[in-house]
């Protein structure tokens, strides 16, 4: 029983960490909201030559040949800076679904997506809308019960704005007929696959969102001074700030067992993830309520940056499965027959 | 990273449960705040420590197993899961205890641990008083060196299981001149010496689960300061800091009333989907639960590996104490009208002991620092924002 990252992947973290700080700053997300495509390629360049597009990659196909659990802490940094690119999409979700068609398609577009010079993107049904459908070279589409790859030639895309101007969002059409890379069981195969692990990188990114606010918030709340003193001595503002913390601090570990319990291939990764994408979101989501509150009038500007990560946070709840969704799946495995729960059960009983 | 239990840890989880499976009573002990149920409980104390699985973590010259968090984890896990008795002697064994395996001279230590072990002297928390509830550092009972004695005189409170506990523990004021947390002592006290009167204090349950205690020049020899005079504040820190830790409430026993809860939803199900609410707060319990003990093993692993516990500590207190009071609340709203009903009464069937976990949940955000202060320490420690 070891329930610590290693020193190598502390290390890559903190350093992932550094790079985005420095370079996905509010300025440069802000100025991407000006763009048409809101994507920078000299961003996602960069990101290749970090080794980050192809993290997942098998390194027989010229990535790292890393896992879910080796990605989660970078994922709950890409949450902490916002990142508008789809990086957790690339690493969680794209990668893993191309190695498990494998054949062709996968040696075609790894070592592309490895190098930075292609973005696959995949759409499930349970999601209305494909995110950063317009700048992939090939979209993986759940259609029915197969999924095809599609070329940009091949779609219609019908841009939708969302609350928070970094998502770009898309109803695809198929214009063409695409061919089929998985059908059946196969195809269901991917598609629960590629759930639990899209609904495990926006856990990770809550994780990171709500740490964000929480940092952004204090130091907002020690210099603004109101009644002769800094709002932050305020007990009411305080407990505003710990009741975040709590939440924060408990969500964590069932994130990282989750992506544990994806990477090792547990037959529990799913209900895993419904149990942290529920508790990711809840933290994020009161840190995005009591963030607002004790920046006062400030908080519902658009000039203060606190709303890149609060909308941000509103957006990841209700995608890659709402909290209906999860919490019928935790439904299903805790009221079935026969459920082995409670003590000695959480690493064994399932 | 690897979620695997190994041999050794999966071997020492049989040892335990056969064990218990062997020796935990069958019919439930009655509750320890009546003379009956704490003289049971006294001797269940006595029998763990025969079999050496009273007091796990501590060194196995003192009779303990050298377990490390994990260990004690799944021995959590086997106790709560065997329906064991409650510990009567928690306040020794788990808060007193280590502050002796640290402060303490080689003599206070053989002269108290092993009695403690054995259930023989059972222990009592004396710090609260009146006037220091949340602010310990108001403390006023004073102890004055006199040749080789302590005179104390004043009054504690609250104290948990000093009714018919032998010895407590608290912090006096040495230093008549002293204000705040300079000038405290920590003192053990026999509670039979003359001039102490141990009041009860009925509970809401309407027994006598705490009480007050009034020293009337007791006098008490200096072996039993525990740490230098005026060094008490720093000593009693030490035994919060393990009680806010992780030895107070393990997960263990939030799962298994997280389990017993569904169960209860379970059985209940028709009338209790009448309020749609109740479905979803089963599920939060579990969630919550599940998140209590994948967090603390979390931690517990980073300090085997010697990592160290900080302010984010003062989390957990909050968190296992709001936890049990919804899973508590939920299970009121499953029994609906028969909730209010005591176990005895003829018509409360099914209700289990859900009434009495109902009221001792109303305490949890209460003793051992109570939830609003935990809230500041979270908020100036762990989050850095400013005092004033
Ligand atoms: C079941 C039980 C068992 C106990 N066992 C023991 C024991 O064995 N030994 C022992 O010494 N004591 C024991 N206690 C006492 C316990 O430690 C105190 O109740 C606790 O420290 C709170 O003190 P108080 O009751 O005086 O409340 P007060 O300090 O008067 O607090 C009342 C309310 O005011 C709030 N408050 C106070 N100060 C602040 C602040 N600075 N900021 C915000 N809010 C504040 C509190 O949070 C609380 O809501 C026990 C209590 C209970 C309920």
């Amino acid at each position: 029983m070891d329930f610590t990252f290693s020193e190598d992947q502390l290390l890559f973290q903190e350093s992932v960490k550094d790079f985005l700080v420095k370079e996905v700053t509010p300025e440069r997300i802000r100025a991407g909201w000006e763009t048409d495509n809101g994507r920078d390629s000299s961003l996602w360049q960069q990101l290749a030559e970090l080794g980050l597009t192809g993290l997942t990659v098998p390194e027989a196909h010229g990535g790292l040949g890393m896992n879910e659990l080796d990605f989660v802490l970078l994922a709950q940094e890409c949450g902490y800076v916002a990142l508008p690119e789809p990086l957790v999409h690339t690493a969680m979700v794209a990668v893993p679904m191309l190695g498990q068609i494998g054949g062709e398609l996968a040696d075609h577009w790894l070592p592309k997506i490895a190098a930075g010079e292609a973005k696959v993107i995949v759409g499930l049904e349970q999601n209305l809308l494909v995110e950063d459908a317009h700048v992939a070279d090939l979209l993986l589409l759940q259609r029915g019960a197969s999924i095809v790859a599609a070329t940009p030639e091949q779609v219609e895309l019908r841009h939708n704005e969302s609350v928070d101007p970094s998502r770009k969002l898309y109803a695809v059409e198929l214009s063409d007929s695409a061919a089929a890379v998985a059908e059946g069981e196969q195809a269901q195969a991917l598609v629960t696959g590629a759930m639990d692990r899209g609904a495990l990188g926006c856990a990770a990114q809550a994780l990171g969102l709500a740490q964000r606010m929480v940092d952004i918030s204090v130091q907002y709340t020690s210099e603004r001074q109101q009644f002769g003193q800094a709002i932050g001595a305020f007990q009411a503002v305080k407990h505003h700030m710990a009741n975040v913390a709590v939440s924060l601090e408990y969500a964590r570990a069932p994130v990282h067992r989750a992506a544990y319990s994806v990477a090792a291939g547990e037959p529990i990764a799913s209900h895993a993830v419904s149990h942290a994408k529920l508790v990711a979101c809840d933290a994020a989501n009161l840190a995005a309520k009591n963030c607002i509150q004790v920046h006062g009038a400030m908080g519902y500007t658009w000039e203060v940056d606190l709303h890149i990560f609060m909308k941000k946070a509103w957006a990841l709840a209700n995608t890659w499965g709402d909290a209906g969704y999860h919490k019928t799946r935790i439904g299903e495995h805790i009221f079935a027959e026969g459920a082995v729960l409670g003590a000695g059960a959480t690493f064994q009983g399932m | 990273m690897d979620l695997t239990y190994t041999d050794k840890q999966n071997a020492f989880r049989e040892e335990v449960r056969s064990w218990l499976a062997a020796n935990v009573p069958a019919e439930a002990l009655q509750t320890f705040d009546t003379a009956e149920g704490f003289a049971a409980h006294r001797e269940w104390e006595a029998k763990l420590n025969e079999g050496r699985w009273g007091m796990v973590t501590w060194p196995e010259e003192l009779g303990g197993r050298a377990c490390d968090l994990i260990e004690w984890l799944i021995f959590e896990e086997e106790y709560y899961k065997a329906r064991a008795p409650l510990r009567v002697n928690q306040n020794g064994i788990f808060l007193l205890g280590p502050t002796l395996m640290e402060y303490g001279t080689e003599e206070q230590k053989a002269r108290i641990l092993p009695k403690m072990a054995n259930g023989e002297e059972v222990w009592a928390q004396g710090w609260s008083e009146p006037n220091a509830g949340s602010d310990m550092a108001a403390i006023r009972s004073t102890a004055r060196l006199e040749g080789d004695k302590y005179i104390i005189n004043g009054q504690k409170t609250w104290s948990t299981r000093a009714v018919w506990a032998d010895w407590c523990f608290g912090m006096f004021r040495t230093d008549p001149d002293s204000q705040r947390h300079r000038g405290l002592t920590f003192i053990l006290v026999p509670l039979n010496t003359p001039g102490i009167t141990v009041r009860p204090i009925p509970q809401l349950d309407g027994l006598p689960g705490f009480a007050e205690i009034f020293f009337d020049n007791v006098e008490v020899g200096v072996e039993n300061r525990l740490g230098d005079e005026g060094a008490g504040w720093s000593v009693a820190m030490a035994t919060a800091g393990f009680e806010r830790g992780l030895m107070l409430r393990s997960p263990a026993r939030f799962q298994e009333t997280a389990r017993r809860l569904v169960e209860l939803y379970r059985e209940n199900q028709a009338t209790a989907d009448s309020d749609p609410a109740v479905r979803d707060a089963v599920m939060r319990a579990y969630l919550d639960a599940e998140s209590y003990c994948l967090t603390t093993y979390q931690t517990a692993c980073r300090l085997n590996k010697g990592g160290k516990i900080g302010a984010e500590s003062s989390t957990n207190k909050i968190f296992w104490s709001e936890l049990d009071q919804n899973m508590h609340a939920t299970a009121m709203s499953i029994l609906g009208a028969r909730a209010e009903l005591l176990p005895h009464a003829p018509d409360a069937q099914g209700v289990g002991n859900w009434l009495d976990g109902w009221l001792f949940a109303q305490s949890g955000p209460i003793y051992a620092g109570t939830n609003e202060v935990q809230r500041n320490i979270i908020a100036e420690r762990m989050l850095g924002m400013p005092r004033k």
